[in-house]
Protein backbone atom coordinates (compact mmCIF):
# COMPACT_ATOMS: atom_id res chain seq x y z
CA UNK A 1 0.00 0.00 0.00
CA UNK A 2 2.59 2.80 -1.05
CA UNK A 3 0.13 4.94 -0.91
CA UNK A 4 -0.34 5.15 3.30
CA UNK A 5 3.11 5.34 2.84
CA UNK A 6 3.15 8.87 1.85
CA UNK A 7 5.45 11.80 2.59
CA UNK A 8 7.03 10.92 5.62
CA UNK A 9 7.95 7.36 4.39
CA UNK A 10 10.23 8.92 1.49
CA UNK A 11 12.77 10.03 3.73
CA UNK A 12 13.50 6.30 4.99
CA UNK A 13 14.66 5.68 0.93
CA UNK A 14 17.20 8.02 1.05
CA UNK A 15 20.23 7.91 2.56
CA UNK A 16 19.35 9.21 5.81
CA UNK A 17 17.02 6.08 5.88
CA UNK A 18 20.11 4.12 5.68
CA UNK A 19 21.91 5.70 8.80
CA UNK A 20 18.20 5.42 10.72
CA UNK A 21 18.12 1.58 9.85
CA UNK A 22 21.75 0.91 10.62
CA UNK A 23 21.48 3.48 13.93
CA UNK A 24 22.44 1.21 16.45
CA UNK A 25 25.58 -0.36 15.24
CA UNK A 26 26.60 3.66 13.92
CA UNK A 27 25.85 5.06 17.51
CA UNK A 28 27.96 2.28 18.99
CA UNK A 29 31.15 2.94 16.85
CA UNK A 30 30.33 6.26 16.60
CA UNK A 31 32.41 7.20 20.68
CA UNK A 32 35.61 6.26 18.65
CA UNK A 33 35.02 8.11 15.77
CA UNK A 34 34.16 11.52 17.24
CA UNK A 35 37.53 10.90 19.61
CA UNK A 36 39.68 10.31 17.04
CA UNK A 37 38.25 13.15 14.62
CA UNK A 38 38.85 15.17 17.86
CA UNK A 39 42.23 13.93 19.76
CA UNK A 40 44.11 12.39 16.42
CA UNK A 41 43.06 13.67 13.42
CA UNK A 42 42.45 16.98 13.90
CA UNK A 43 45.82 17.56 16.34
CA UNK A 44 47.71 15.94 13.06
CA UNK A 45 46.89 18.76 10.98
CA UNK A 46 47.24 21.39 13.59
CA UNK A 47 50.66 19.85 13.81
CA UNK A 48 51.63 20.54 10.21
CA UNK A 49 50.33 23.94 10.49
CA UNK A 50 52.27 24.73 13.56
CA UNK A 51 55.46 23.10 12.07
CA UNK A 52 55.31 26.03 9.22
CA UNK A 53 55.71 28.60 12.08
CA UNK A 54 57.27 29.85 14.93
CA UNK A 55 55.55 29.80 18.45
CA UNK A 56 56.72 29.68 21.84
CA UNK A 57 53.44 28.60 22.76
CA UNK A 58 52.05 31.93 23.97
CA UNK A 59 51.05 35.09 21.82
CA UNK A 60 50.70 35.31 18.12
CA UNK A 61 52.53 32.46 15.72
CA UNK A 62 54.88 33.58 13.21
CA UNK A 63 54.95 31.73 9.81
CA UNK A 64 58.69 31.02 8.74
CA UNK A 65 57.50 29.00 5.73
CA UNK A 66 59.92 25.46 5.70
CA UNK A 67 62.56 27.23 7.74
CA UNK A 68 61.59 24.46 10.74
CA UNK A 69 62.57 21.71 8.11
CA UNK A 70 65.16 23.06 6.16
CA UNK A 71 66.67 23.79 10.40
CA UNK A 72 65.83 20.56 10.92
CA UNK A 73 67.47 18.42 8.17
CA UNK A 74 70.88 19.96 9.62
CA UNK A 75 70.02 18.89 13.41
CA UNK A 76 72.61 16.79 14.20
CA UNK A 77 70.87 16.48 17.41
CA UNK A 78 67.76 15.23 16.04
CA UNK A 79 69.31 12.53 13.64
CA UNK A 80 71.45 11.76 16.09
CA UNK A 81 68.52 10.72 18.71
CA UNK A 82 67.30 8.24 15.67
CA UNK A 83 70.66 6.61 15.10
CA UNK A 84 70.37 5.94 18.72
CA UNK A 85 66.96 4.55 18.63
CA UNK A 86 67.93 2.44 15.50
CA UNK A 87 71.32 1.28 17.92
CA UNK A 88 69.14 0.26 20.55
CA UNK A 89 67.12 -1.74 18.60
CA UNK A 90 70.23 -4.01 17.49
CA UNK A 91 71.65 -3.98 21.03
CA UNK A 92 68.73 -5.54 22.78
CA UNK A 93 66.53 -6.66 20.05
CA UNK A 94 67.88 -9.42 18.44
CA UNK A 95 68.95 -11.32 21.49
CA UNK A 96 65.56 -10.67 23.65
CA UNK A 97 63.78 -12.28 20.43
CA UNK A 98 66.10 -15.06 20.76
CA UNK A 99 66.04 -15.71 24.40
CA UNK A 100 62.21 -15.43 24.38
CA UNK A 101 62.16 -17.70 21.74
CA UNK A 102 64.19 -19.91 23.65
CA UNK A 103 62.48 -19.56 27.12
CA UNK A 104 59.14 -20.33 25.53
CA UNK A 105 60.71 -23.13 23.74
CA UNK A 106 61.66 -24.94 26.89
CA UNK A 107 58.37 -23.30 29.18
CA UNK A 108 56.54 -25.08 26.37
CA UNK A 109 58.21 -28.61 26.91
CA UNK A 110 56.68 -31.51 28.21
CA UNK A 111 59.42 -32.16 30.95
CA UNK A 112 59.22 -29.15 33.46
CA UNK A 113 58.31 -28.17 36.37
CA UNK A 114 56.35 -25.42 37.49
CA UNK A 115 56.11 -24.30 34.55
CA UNK A 116 53.38 -21.35 35.40
CA UNK A 117 56.29 -20.36 38.05
CA UNK A 118 59.02 -19.83 35.83
CA UNK A 119 56.54 -17.69 33.33
CA UNK A 120 55.63 -15.90 35.94
CA UNK A 121 58.51 -14.94 37.21
CA UNK A 122 59.93 -14.04 33.75
CA UNK A 123 56.45 -12.00 33.11
CA UNK A 124 57.00 -9.95 36.70
CA UNK A 125 58.94 -7.21 34.87
CA UNK A 126 56.19 -6.41 32.39
CA UNK A 127 54.05 -5.06 35.53
CA UNK A 128 56.62 -2.74 36.65
CA UNK A 129 56.49 1.14 36.21
CA UNK A 130 59.67 1.70 34.45
CA UNK A 131 60.54 5.33 36.57
CA UNK A 132 60.54 2.48 39.47
CA UNK A 133 62.65 0.27 37.61
CA UNK A 134 64.77 2.57 35.62
CA UNK A 135 65.18 4.51 39.38
CA UNK A 136 66.84 1.06 40.38
CA UNK A 137 68.47 -0.05 37.43
CA UNK A 138 70.45 3.34 38.17
CA UNK A 139 71.18 2.78 41.61
CA UNK A 140 72.48 -0.92 41.03
CA UNK A 141 74.80 -0.04 38.41
CA UNK A 142 76.05 3.05 39.96
CA UNK A 143 79.66 2.38 39.00
CA UNK A 144 81.53 3.85 42.34
CA UNK A 145 78.74 2.36 44.60
CA UNK A 146 76.04 0.41 42.57
CA UNK A 147 75.76 -3.26 43.42
CA UNK A 148 76.43 -4.51 39.85
CA UNK A 149 80.32 -3.37 40.38
CA UNK A 150 80.06 -4.28 43.67
CA UNK A 151 79.47 -8.13 42.55
CA UNK A 152 82.06 -7.68 39.69
CA UNK A 153 84.85 -6.39 42.54
CA UNK A 154 84.03 -9.54 44.46
CA UNK A 155 84.60 -11.79 41.37
CA UNK A 156 87.84 -9.90 41.08
CA UNK A 157 86.77 -8.05 37.80
CA UNK A 158 87.60 -4.23 36.99
CA UNK A 159 84.18 -2.03 37.68
CA UNK A 160 82.39 -0.88 34.41
CA UNK A 161 81.05 2.83 33.39
CA UNK A 162 77.58 1.18 33.20
CA UNK A 163 75.87 4.92 32.91
CA UNK A 164 79.31 6.75 32.38
CA UNK A 165 80.34 5.55 28.84
CA UNK A 166 78.44 6.40 26.10
CA UNK A 167 78.17 2.52 24.81
CA UNK A 168 78.17 0.96 28.15
CA UNK A 169 75.66 3.82 28.84
CA UNK A 170 73.49 2.11 25.82
CA UNK A 171 74.25 -1.57 26.88
CA UNK A 172 72.43 -0.68 30.06
CA UNK A 173 69.07 0.85 28.68
CA UNK A 174 69.51 -2.48 26.67
CA UNK A 175 69.85 -4.32 29.81
CA UNK A 176 66.33 -2.72 31.58
CA UNK A 177 64.68 -3.17 27.87
CA UNK A 178 65.40 -6.79 28.00
CA UNK A 179 64.30 -7.00 31.66
CA UNK A 180 60.89 -5.09 30.90
CA UNK A 181 60.06 -6.72 27.83
CA UNK A 182 61.37 -10.32 27.66
CA UNK A 183 58.46 -11.73 29.50
CA UNK A 184 55.83 -10.27 27.35
CA UNK A 185 57.81 -11.35 24.11
CA UNK A 186 57.84 -15.16 25.81
CA UNK A 187 54.47 -15.09 26.26
CA UNK A 188 53.63 -13.95 22.85
CA UNK A 189 55.88 -16.84 21.55
CA UNK A 190 54.21 -19.33 23.51
CA UNK A 191 51.01 -18.58 22.51
CA UNK A 192 52.89 -19.21 19.01
CA UNK A 193 54.21 -22.59 19.81
CA UNK A 194 50.62 -23.43 21.15
CA UNK A 195 49.13 -23.14 17.62
CA UNK A 196 52.18 -25.64 16.47
CA UNK A 197 50.77 -29.21 16.33
CA UNK A 198 52.70 -31.45 18.66
CA UNK A 199 53.12 -34.36 16.20
CA UNK A 200 55.64 -32.10 13.82
CA UNK A 201 58.12 -31.97 16.87
CA UNK A 202 57.17 -35.57 17.65
CA UNK A 203 58.05 -36.95 14.32
CA UNK A 204 61.35 -35.13 14.00
CA UNK A 205 62.84 -36.63 17.33
CA UNK A 206 61.52 -39.93 15.61
CA UNK A 207 63.74 -39.44 12.80
CA UNK A 208 66.21 -38.57 15.16
CA UNK A 209 66.55 -35.08 15.19
CA UNK A 210 68.20 -33.81 18.54
CA UNK A 211 66.98 -30.60 20.62
CA UNK A 212 68.40 -28.14 18.75
CA UNK A 213 68.19 -29.31 15.43
CA UNK A 214 64.44 -29.58 16.42
CA UNK A 215 64.96 -26.15 17.43
CA UNK A 216 66.60 -24.61 14.48
CA UNK A 217 64.50 -26.53 11.67
CA UNK A 218 61.76 -26.65 13.24
CA UNK A 219 60.44 -24.31 15.59
CA UNK A 220 61.93 -21.06 14.88
CA UNK A 221 60.73 -21.49 10.83
CA UNK A 222 56.91 -22.41 12.03
CA UNK A 223 56.83 -19.66 14.38
CA UNK A 224 58.45 -16.83 11.95
CA UNK A 225 55.02 -15.46 11.58
CA UNK A 226 54.65 -14.78 15.35
CA UNK A 227 58.22 -13.81 15.63
CA UNK A 228 58.01 -10.98 13.31
CA UNK A 229 54.90 -9.87 14.49
CA UNK A 230 57.11 -9.30 17.97
CA UNK A 231 60.32 -7.45 15.60
CA UNK A 232 57.39 -5.13 14.16
CA UNK A 233 56.19 -4.39 18.10
CA UNK A 234 59.52 -4.09 19.07
CA UNK A 235 60.19 -1.84 16.22
CA UNK A 236 57.55 0.43 17.16
CA UNK A 237 58.45 0.42 20.96
CA UNK A 238 62.11 1.07 20.59
CA UNK A 239 60.97 4.67 18.33
CA UNK A 240 58.70 5.30 20.98
CA UNK A 241 61.22 4.80 23.70
CA UNK A 242 61.30 7.48 26.56
CA UNK A 243 60.82 6.88 30.16
CA UNK A 244 63.54 4.33 30.18
CA UNK A 245 66.36 6.20 29.06
CA UNK A 246 64.59 9.19 30.70
CA UNK A 247 64.85 7.67 33.83
CA UNK A 248 68.58 5.68 33.99
CA UNK A 249 70.41 7.88 32.16
CA UNK A 250 69.09 11.24 30.91
CA UNK A 251 69.74 10.65 27.48
CA UNK A 252 73.21 10.96 28.51
CA UNK A 253 76.72 10.46 28.22
CA UNK A 254 77.20 13.04 25.57
CA UNK A 255 73.38 12.28 24.23
CA UNK A 256 74.36 8.78 23.35
CA UNK A 257 71.04 7.98 24.75
CA UNK A 258 68.97 10.15 23.87
CA UNK A 259 66.08 8.98 21.84
CA UNK A 260 63.73 11.00 19.38
CA UNK A 261 61.05 11.29 21.63
CA UNK A 262 63.37 12.84 24.49
CA UNK A 263 64.24 15.39 21.46
CA UNK A 264 60.69 16.17 21.06
CA UNK A 265 59.68 16.42 24.83
CA UNK A 266 62.78 19.09 25.55
CA UNK A 267 61.81 21.01 22.39
CA UNK A 268 58.37 21.28 23.53
CA UNK A 269 58.55 21.52 27.29
CA UNK A 270 62.23 22.74 27.80
CA UNK A 271 62.52 25.19 24.74
CA UNK A 272 59.40 26.07 24.60
CA UNK A 273 59.81 25.70 20.26
CA UNK A 274 56.43 24.41 19.19
CA UNK A 275 56.79 24.89 15.66
CA UNK A 276 60.29 23.17 15.62
CA UNK A 277 58.82 20.41 17.68
CA UNK A 278 56.00 19.91 15.63
CA UNK A 279 58.25 19.58 12.66
CA UNK A 280 59.89 17.28 14.07
CA UNK A 281 57.47 14.74 15.07
CA UNK A 282 56.45 15.05 11.40
CA UNK A 283 60.01 13.80 10.25
CA UNK A 284 59.67 11.08 13.04
CA UNK A 285 56.60 10.13 12.15
CA UNK A 286 57.07 9.42 8.40
CA UNK A 287 60.36 7.86 9.27
CA UNK A 288 58.70 5.16 11.30
CA UNK A 289 56.16 4.45 7.80
CA UNK A 290 59.03 4.64 5.82
CA UNK A 291 60.70 1.73 8.06
CA UNK A 292 57.49 -0.14 8.59
CA UNK A 293 56.87 -0.40 4.84
CA UNK A 294 60.33 -0.96 3.87
CA UNK A 295 60.17 -4.07 7.05
CA UNK A 296 56.97 -5.11 5.35
CA UNK A 297 57.98 -5.64 1.94
CA UNK A 298 60.90 -7.23 2.87
CA UNK A 299 58.87 -9.58 5.04
CA UNK A 300 56.11 -10.33 2.06
CA UNK A 301 58.55 -10.63 -0.09
CA UNK A 302 60.28 -13.58 1.55
CA UNK A 303 56.45 -15.06 2.29
CA UNK A 304 56.28 -15.24 -1.49
CA UNK A 305 59.19 -17.14 -2.54
CA UNK B 1 71.83 -45.59 29.68
CA UNK B 2 73.35 -42.97 27.93
CA UNK B 3 70.32 -41.66 26.62
CA UNK B 4 68.77 -41.46 30.22
CA UNK B 5 72.44 -39.65 31.07
CA UNK B 6 71.41 -36.93 28.41
CA UNK B 7 68.01 -36.62 29.36
CA UNK B 8 69.39 -35.75 33.47
CA UNK B 9 71.98 -33.53 32.00
CA UNK B 10 69.48 -31.38 29.42
CA UNK B 11 67.48 -31.24 32.34
CA UNK B 12 70.22 -29.77 34.61
CA UNK B 13 71.12 -27.01 32.11
CA UNK B 14 67.34 -25.73 31.82
CA UNK B 15 66.71 -25.63 35.27
CA UNK B 16 70.39 -24.04 36.08
CA UNK B 17 69.14 -21.33 33.13
CA UNK B 18 65.98 -20.98 34.60
CA UNK B 19 67.16 -20.11 38.26
CA UNK B 20 69.68 -17.89 36.52
CA UNK B 21 67.34 -15.99 34.07
CA UNK B 22 64.96 -15.63 37.27
CA UNK B 23 67.80 -14.34 39.62
CA UNK B 24 67.75 -11.70 36.51
CA UNK B 25 64.63 -10.97 36.68
CA UNK B 26 63.70 -10.64 40.34
CA UNK B 27 66.81 -9.08 41.56
CA UNK B 28 65.82 -5.44 41.01
CA UNK B 29 62.61 -6.53 42.77
CA UNK B 30 64.58 -7.48 46.02
CA UNK B 31 67.19 -4.51 45.74
CA UNK B 32 64.28 -2.10 45.75
CA UNK B 33 63.19 -3.78 48.69
CA UNK B 34 65.64 -3.87 51.01
CA UNK B 35 67.00 -0.19 50.06
CA UNK B 36 63.51 0.98 50.96
CA UNK B 37 64.18 -0.06 54.13
CA UNK B 38 68.02 1.13 54.63
CA UNK B 39 69.04 4.85 55.55
CA UNK B 40 70.16 6.66 52.60
CA UNK B 41 74.17 6.38 53.66
CA UNK B 42 73.83 2.92 53.61
CA UNK B 43 72.36 2.49 50.38
CA UNK B 44 76.01 4.29 49.08
CA UNK B 45 77.84 2.18 51.70
CA UNK B 46 78.09 -1.03 49.80
CA UNK B 47 78.06 -2.66 53.17
CA UNK B 48 75.69 -5.49 53.46
CA UNK B 49 72.87 -6.52 51.50
CA UNK B 50 70.58 -6.87 53.89
CA UNK B 51 69.73 -3.53 55.72
CA UNK B 52 72.03 -3.13 59.07
CA UNK B 53 69.63 -0.76 60.44
CA UNK B 54 65.75 -1.01 58.92
CA UNK B 55 64.17 1.87 59.52
CA UNK B 56 60.74 2.51 58.07
CA UNK B 57 61.73 6.24 58.12
CA UNK B 58 61.65 6.27 53.86
CA UNK B 59 57.96 5.57 53.91
CA UNK B 60 57.00 7.62 56.84
CA UNK B 61 58.40 10.88 55.02
CA UNK B 62 57.10 9.91 51.75
CA UNK B 63 53.46 10.39 52.95
CA UNK B 64 54.25 13.19 55.39
CA UNK B 65 56.83 15.11 53.54
CA UNK B 66 55.31 14.59 50.21
CA UNK B 67 51.99 13.86 50.59
CA UNK B 68 52.22 10.41 48.52
CA UNK B 69 48.59 9.17 50.25
CA UNK B 70 47.80 12.21 48.11
CA UNK B 71 49.65 10.91 44.57
CA UNK B 72 48.28 7.76 45.49
CA UNK B 73 44.97 8.34 45.20
CA UNK B 74 45.31 10.72 42.15
CA UNK B 75 46.85 7.62 40.04
CA UNK B 76 44.14 5.09 41.27
CA UNK B 77 41.04 7.67 40.17
CA UNK B 78 42.48 8.32 37.29
CA UNK B 79 43.34 4.47 36.32
CA UNK B 80 39.96 3.28 37.68
CA UNK B 81 38.09 6.28 35.65
CA UNK B 82 40.07 5.82 32.66
CA UNK B 83 40.18 1.93 32.21
CA UNK B 84 35.81 1.71 33.76
CA UNK B 85 35.21 4.54 30.54
CA UNK B 86 37.50 3.08 27.86
CA UNK B 87 36.64 -0.74 28.40
CA UNK B 88 32.60 0.40 28.34
CA UNK B 89 33.52 2.12 25.02
CA UNK B 90 35.55 -0.60 23.61
CA UNK B 91 33.00 -3.54 24.14
CA UNK B 92 30.32 -1.10 22.54
CA UNK B 93 32.37 -0.47 19.74
CA UNK B 94 33.87 -4.06 18.91
CA UNK B 95 30.13 -5.25 19.55
CA UNK B 96 29.17 -3.44 16.44
CA UNK B 97 31.99 -4.25 14.17
CA UNK B 98 31.83 -8.27 15.21
CA UNK B 99 27.80 -8.53 14.80
CA UNK B 100 26.33 -5.97 12.57
CA UNK B 101 26.15 -5.01 9.22
CA UNK B 102 26.22 -1.45 8.47
CA UNK B 103 27.42 0.69 5.36
CA UNK B 104 30.96 1.45 5.83
CA UNK B 105 31.38 -1.41 8.35
CA UNK B 106 35.27 -2.20 6.15
CA UNK B 107 36.40 1.14 5.84
CA UNK B 108 35.75 2.53 9.59
CA UNK B 109 37.27 -0.71 10.25
CA UNK B 110 40.33 -0.21 8.23
CA UNK B 111 40.63 3.64 9.41
CA UNK B 112 40.59 1.85 13.33
CA UNK B 113 43.51 0.01 12.42
CA UNK B 114 45.73 2.69 10.72
CA UNK B 115 44.97 4.61 13.77
CA UNK B 116 47.27 2.61 15.64
CA UNK B 117 50.24 3.27 13.88
CA UNK B 118 50.22 6.94 15.32
CA UNK B 119 52.67 7.16 17.67
CA UNK B 120 51.54 8.81 20.59
CA UNK B 121 54.76 10.76 20.10
CA UNK B 122 53.42 12.62 16.96
CA UNK B 123 50.45 14.03 19.15
CA UNK B 124 52.38 15.09 21.97
CA UNK B 125 52.88 18.71 20.77
CA UNK B 126 49.58 19.53 19.08
CA UNK B 127 47.61 17.73 21.97
CA UNK B 128 49.15 19.78 24.00
CA UNK B 129 48.19 22.68 23.17
CA UNK B 130 44.60 21.70 22.29
CA UNK B 131 44.69 20.74 26.02
CA UNK B 132 45.99 23.97 27.14
CA UNK B 133 44.52 26.66 25.30
CA UNK B 134 41.56 24.94 23.78
CA UNK B 135 39.68 22.71 26.35
CA UNK B 136 42.11 24.39 30.00
CA UNK B 137 42.39 20.60 30.96
CA UNK B 138 46.19 21.18 32.82
CA UNK B 139 46.58 20.04 36.26
CA UNK B 140 43.26 18.26 35.82
CA UNK B 141 42.61 14.16 35.47
CA UNK B 142 40.71 15.06 32.24
CA UNK B 143 43.42 14.92 29.38
CA UNK B 144 44.76 11.28 30.80
CA UNK B 145 40.77 9.59 30.49
CA UNK B 146 38.89 11.22 27.73
CA UNK B 147 41.28 11.33 24.28
CA UNK B 148 41.94 7.47 24.68
CA UNK B 149 38.79 6.72 26.26
CA UNK B 150 37.80 4.24 22.83
CA UNK B 151 41.10 3.42 22.03
CA UNK B 152 41.77 1.41 18.71
CA UNK B 153 43.11 -1.67 20.21
CA UNK B 154 40.65 -2.11 22.74
CA UNK B 155 37.70 -2.15 20.16
CA UNK B 156 40.07 -4.66 18.32
CA UNK B 157 40.77 -7.02 21.09
CA UNK B 158 36.66 -6.88 21.77
CA UNK B 159 35.82 -7.12 18.15
CA UNK B 160 37.75 -10.34 18.13
CA UNK B 161 36.37 -11.89 21.07
CA UNK B 162 32.71 -11.12 20.52
CA UNK B 163 32.88 -12.81 17.00
CA UNK B 164 32.01 -15.79 19.07
CA UNK B 165 28.84 -14.49 20.69
CA UNK B 166 26.12 -16.96 19.29
CA UNK B 167 23.75 -14.78 17.07
CA UNK B 168 20.72 -17.11 18.24
CA UNK B 169 20.92 -16.02 21.95
CA UNK B 170 20.89 -11.99 20.42
CA UNK B 171 18.20 -12.78 17.65
CA UNK B 172 16.35 -14.17 20.80
CA UNK B 173 16.63 -11.17 22.79
CA UNK B 174 15.37 -9.24 19.39
CA UNK B 175 12.50 -11.59 19.35
CA UNK B 176 11.49 -11.04 23.11
CA UNK B 177 11.65 -7.05 21.96
CA UNK B 178 14.88 -6.42 24.00
CA UNK B 179 16.10 -2.99 22.65
CA UNK B 180 19.54 -3.22 21.22
CA UNK B 181 21.28 -1.08 23.94
CA UNK B 182 19.36 -3.24 26.40
CA UNK B 183 21.10 -6.51 24.62
CA UNK B 184 24.26 -5.02 24.81
CA UNK B 185 23.96 -4.45 29.11
CA UNK B 186 21.84 -7.59 29.59
CA UNK B 187 23.28 -10.18 27.22
CA UNK B 188 26.27 -9.25 25.14
CA UNK B 189 28.58 -7.48 28.59
CA UNK B 190 27.93 -10.67 30.73
CA UNK B 191 29.09 -13.08 27.85
CA UNK B 192 31.92 -11.10 27.34
CA UNK B 193 33.10 -10.33 30.83
CA UNK B 194 36.60 -12.38 30.82
CA UNK B 195 37.69 -10.44 27.74
CA UNK B 196 36.28 -7.27 29.48
CA UNK B 197 38.41 -8.23 32.39
CA UNK B 198 41.38 -8.64 30.13
CA UNK B 199 41.09 -5.43 28.68
CA UNK B 200 40.27 -3.52 32.10
CA UNK B 201 43.81 -5.13 33.42
CA UNK B 202 45.75 -3.87 30.29
CA UNK B 203 44.21 -0.51 30.78
CA UNK B 204 44.51 0.04 33.89
CA UNK B 205 47.96 -0.98 34.01
CA UNK B 206 48.95 1.32 31.26
CA UNK B 207 47.13 4.18 33.44
CA UNK B 208 49.09 3.00 36.68
CA UNK B 209 52.49 3.45 35.00
CA UNK B 210 52.34 6.18 32.60
CA UNK B 211 54.72 8.23 32.46
CA UNK B 212 55.19 10.96 29.28
CA UNK B 213 51.77 12.39 28.77
CA UNK B 214 50.81 13.21 32.89
CA UNK B 215 54.64 14.31 32.81
CA UNK B 216 53.14 16.94 30.41
CA UNK B 217 49.70 17.65 31.64
CA UNK B 218 50.28 17.28 35.23
CA UNK B 219 52.14 20.31 36.08
CA UNK B 220 51.11 20.85 40.10
CA UNK B 221 52.57 18.69 42.58
CA UNK B 222 49.35 18.14 44.36
CA UNK B 223 47.79 16.76 40.80
CA UNK B 224 51.05 14.11 40.31
CA UNK B 225 50.71 10.38 39.61
CA UNK B 226 52.84 8.12 41.30
CA UNK B 227 55.08 7.84 38.74
CA UNK B 228 55.62 11.57 38.85
CA UNK B 229 55.98 11.91 42.27
CA UNK B 230 59.08 9.47 41.79
CA UNK B 231 60.43 11.71 39.08
CA UNK B 232 59.88 14.86 41.11
CA UNK B 233 62.30 13.14 44.11
CA UNK B 234 64.88 13.27 41.34
CA UNK B 235 67.55 15.89 42.20
CA UNK B 236 71.22 17.49 41.00
CA UNK B 237 73.97 14.51 41.17
CA UNK B 238 74.18 12.89 44.03
CA UNK B 239 70.96 14.64 45.46
CA UNK B 240 68.36 12.41 44.47
CA UNK B 241 66.47 10.74 47.13
CA UNK B 242 67.02 7.05 46.04
CA UNK B 243 65.79 6.08 49.97
CA UNK B 244 62.50 7.66 49.46
CA UNK B 245 62.19 6.80 45.57
CA UNK B 246 62.70 3.08 46.37
CA UNK B 247 60.30 2.94 48.99
CA UNK B 248 57.88 5.15 46.76
CA UNK B 249 59.04 1.88 43.83
CA UNK B 250 57.91 -0.65 46.29
CA UNK B 251 54.65 1.29 46.77
CA UNK B 252 53.84 1.83 43.25
CA UNK B 253 54.70 -2.13 41.93
CA UNK B 254 52.67 -3.68 45.09
CA UNK B 255 48.99 -3.22 43.56
CA UNK B 256 50.35 -4.09 39.93
CA UNK B 257 51.74 -7.48 41.51
CA UNK B 258 48.76 -8.30 43.44
CA UNK B 259 46.64 -7.77 40.21
CA UNK B 260 49.21 -9.72 38.70
CA UNK B 261 48.97 -13.03 41.15
CA UNK B 262 45.48 -12.63 41.01
CA UNK B 263 44.32 -12.22 37.66
CA UNK B 264 47.51 -13.40 35.86
CA UNK B 265 45.17 -15.51 33.71
CA UNK B 266 43.26 -12.73 32.14
CA UNK B 267 46.57 -10.53 31.49
CA UNK B 268 47.82 -13.75 29.39
CA UNK B 269 44.96 -13.94 27.39
CA UNK B 270 44.87 -10.00 26.61
CA UNK B 271 48.47 -9.68 25.52
CA UNK B 272 48.23 -13.23 23.41
CA UNK B 273 45.25 -12.00 21.89
CA UNK B 274 45.85 -11.00 18.23
CA UNK B 275 49.44 -12.22 18.08
CA UNK B 276 48.83 -15.32 16.68
CA UNK B 277 46.31 -14.77 13.83
CA UNK B 278 47.73 -11.12 13.53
Amino acid sequence: MPATLGVAGTWRRGPLGTIWRHRWPLLFVSPFFILFAVFALYPIFFSLYLSFHEWRGVGAMRPVGFANYTRLFGDRIFWGSMLNAVILFFIYVPLMTFLAVVIATVLHGSFLRLQGLWRAIVFMPHLTSMVAAGFTFRLILDTHSGFANQALAALGASPVPWLDDMWWARISVGLLMIWAWLGYNTIIMLAGLQTIPIEVNEAASVDGANRVQVFFRITVPLLKPVILFAVTLSIIGTFQLFTEPYILTGGGPIRATETPVMQIFSSTFANLRFGYAAAMSYVYFVTIIVLAIVQFKLVTRGDRR
Amino acid sequence: MTAKHGDLLVKGVTYAALIALSAFMLFPFVWMLVSSFKPFPEIFSGRSFLPLEPTLANYTALFERYDALRKFWNSFYIATTATALSVFLCALGGYAFAKFHFPGRNAMFAILLASMTIPFAVLLVPLFVMMRNTFGWIDTPWPLIIPGAANAFGIFFMRQYMLSVSDDMLDAARIDGASEFGIFVRVVLPTALPGLASLAIIFFMASWNNFLWPLAVLRSEHMHTVPIMLNSLQGPPGRTAFDLLMAGSVLSVLPMLLVFFFLQRYLIAGITAGSVKG
